[in-house]
């Protein structure tokens, strides 16, 4: 569309457009910018105040700290033990429960459907359900974390809309040669499946590295707290551990550019690989759309 | 696929005298049978499902009896209603019920809006490489986890952070955001706009995807310009999509973003920000008082699933749409 062809009115709005979307992605974009300019600012300009945009000086004082921080390698160590057995879990279930209720010819399909879809509506609220994690003897085990959230409903709908989609004559041919059930599902379904399974692969593992409230719940132990709980004591508690205890003395403003070292180091995986994943996320966004 | 149905038909066939008797028992056996492979795939999800979110359900009769751990659930005395009265009856009833709502509300009001004018902008940029560029730095933040959300907004806000930093640059005083309540409602707003606008934009980005370009050229030839063809062809283009999503927004109006509000709130800022599940935490898990918690965590369910029920029949009426 040229330029020449619209009116007064359109082209101002183009550019009004314009204008505030860019505001948007400043919006957004700056608190990354600060903080990851605090944290390798020296210490005086930013004691001063006088770090808005860009780094003021350079050192990486804050990132040495942070490495010779144990508690929070154990705690990323933690993170990604519930990631991985997390998600292979989270996968496994919701594909063999989303194949069956995907198969049209199934006699119980809409019978399930309802009794699942029902979960999403209503539910037990905390107390009881910490109360069952407590009666089936989780409490303070890793599997407290990844067992209650084997399936999230909204992501197992995703799945079968997405098998639902898969052509009912592929499976009719698989029965005449005589495959089984689960079979079809591991030759034919899942090699035809692999754009919703990255969907379902990041959305439970971002889940996953993002959540402290079940490990708040049910987790005491320190060697088995994930790093949300660790970045909660740090960044909002302001608990003085080691590693603030080490350089905080008297100066709040180490302190701080530790904090935002810290932020840095746990956002960074994510917000890497964020990009080269995003067209999938999209994706499964709209499959949930479509069907929701 | 012809020789399974002959069989099945010949086996139906040889029976059909007993039919009358046994045949509805029989009929069912044999789609079981027929069935067993995916009711054998669907046995560890139908499991999982009674355990973890009907197990709860169960749980929840203790809001009807003086629950202890050492009895049990079924052990425990039955005392009627009296954790609800004592809810009902309690200081912090109205507090509780007033600051879920308004939350809430101005969620709804201000965070609810955002997203569809945004999807509308989005929509509208004619740059492909600016469209690309805007809508994944807007998503960007979904993925960051709520504790460094509240992290940073913790450390903005604290009385050497950035925005303390401006305002004394500007010549004013010292806020002391955090224990103010006046700023928690305000505070968690921004903060959740900053972080979900964008990507709540997608879904009607998807629909607005989804209208048929001759519309907009008819518009066009009409004479409408931009504003109008988005008032008059996209805005009702979308409209199924928002009245889902406003319905779900009112289904959960009772309840709120409470891992949230855990990591925000603080006993200065109890007033304005204590909701009824971090009072159903603070009292019912953290406190040990597990009937009383359950009791008013049941209260809330039963007041959300009214609401989802009345919004989606509203919705019916008027609009043909609904989530079921």
């Amino acid at each position: 569309m040229s330029i020449k062809k619209l009116s007064l009115g359109d082209r101002a709005f183009y550019i009004f457009d314009y204008f505030i979307i860019a505001l948007v992605i400043c919006a957004t974009l700056y608190p990354f910018i600060y903080i990851f300019s605090a944290s390798v600012s020296d210490g005086g300009p930013l004691g001063r105040g006088e770090v808005w945009l860009l780094p003021k000086g350079f050192n990486l004082n804050a990132y040495k700290t942070v490495m010779k921080d144990n508690t929070i390698w154990q705690s990323y160590y933690n993170t990604i033990w519930y990631v991985v057995v997390g998600t292979t879990i989270n996968i496994f279930m919701t594909t063999i429960t989303a194949y069956p209720l995907s198969r049209r010819k199934f006699s119980a399909r809409n019978t399930i459907m309802m009794f699942i879809a029902f979960t999403m509506f209503f539910g037990g609220g905390l107390v009881p359900t910490y109360l069952l994690i407590r009666d089936l003897h989780l409490l303070n085990t890793r599997w407290a974390i990844v067992l209650p959230a084997a399936i999230s409903t909204w992501n197992l709908i995703i799945m079968r809309s997405f098998f639902e989609g898969i052509p009912e004559s592929l499976h009719e041919a698989a029965t005449i040669d005589g495959c089984s059930e689960l079979k079809i599902l591991v030759k034919i379904f899942l090699p035809l499946s692999i754009p919703v399974m990255a969907v379902m692969v990041l959305f439970y593992a971002v889940g996953h590295w993002n959540s402290y409230f079940s490990a708040l719940m049910y987790i005491n132990d320190q060697d088995k707290y994930p790093l949300q709980i660790y970045l909660r004591k740090i960044l909002i508690q302001y608990e003085q551990n080691d590693i603030l205890q080490d350089v905080n003395q008297g100066r709040d403003v180490v302190a701080q550019s530790v904090r935002y070292a810290i932020i840095i180091v746990s956002t960074v995986p994510i917000l890497m690989i964020y990009p080269f994943l995003q067209k999938y996320f999209v994706k499964g966004v709209m499959i949930g759309a479509i069907k929701g | 696929m012809e020789l399974i149905i002959l069989q099945v038909s010949t086996s139906k066939g040889s029976n059909s005298i007993k039919k009358n008797k046994i045949g509805f028992f029989q009929r069912n056996f044999e789609v079981l049978y027929k069935e067993k492979a995916l009711w054998l795939l669907l046995l560890p999800g139908i499991i999982w499902y009674l355990i973890f979110a009907y197990g709860p359900m169960y749980g929840l009769i203790i809001s009807f009896k003086d629950f202890s751990p050492f009895k049990g659930i079924v052990k425990s005395p039955w005392v009627g209603f009296m954790w609800f009265e004592q809810f009902f009856k309690s200081q912090f009833f109205w507090r509780l019920i007033k600051n879920t709502l308004l939350l809430n509300i101005y969620n709804i009001i201000f965070g609810f809006p955002i997203p569809i004018i945004l999807a509308f902008m989005l929509n509208e940029v004619q740059h492909n490489w600016y469209k690309r560029i805007a809508q994944t730095i807007s998503y960007l933040p979904h993925f960051v986890s709520t504790v460094i959300v509240i992290g940073m907004l913790v450390n903005f806000v604290s009385p050497t952070g950035i925005i303390n930093s401006m305002i004394k640059s500007l010549g004013g005083e010292t806020v002391h955001f955090m224990v103010k309540p006046q700023w928690f409602r305000p505070l968690y707003i921004i903060t959740g706009i900053w972080q979900s606008a964008g990507w709540s934009s997608i879904i009607y980005i998807a629909a607005l995807s989804g209208i048929d370009p001759q519309l907009y050229e008819a518009a066009i030839v009409d004479g409408a310009n931009k504003i109008k063809q988005i008032w008059y062809v996209s805005l009702p283009g979308i409209m199924p999509t928002i009245l889902i999503m406003l319905i779900l927004a009112l289904g959960s109006i009772l309840s709120i973003g409470y891992e949230k509000i855990i990591l925000m709130y603080n006993t200065a800022t109890y007033e304005t920000a204590d909701v009824i599940n971090t009072y159903v935490y603070r009292r019912g898990v953290v406190g040990g008082e597990y009937s009383f918690g359950t009791a008013v965590g049941l209260f809330q369910s039963i007041i959300n699933f009214i609401f989802i029920v009345i919004a989606n029949k509203i919705s019916r009426k008027v609009s043909e749409v609904s989530l079921w």
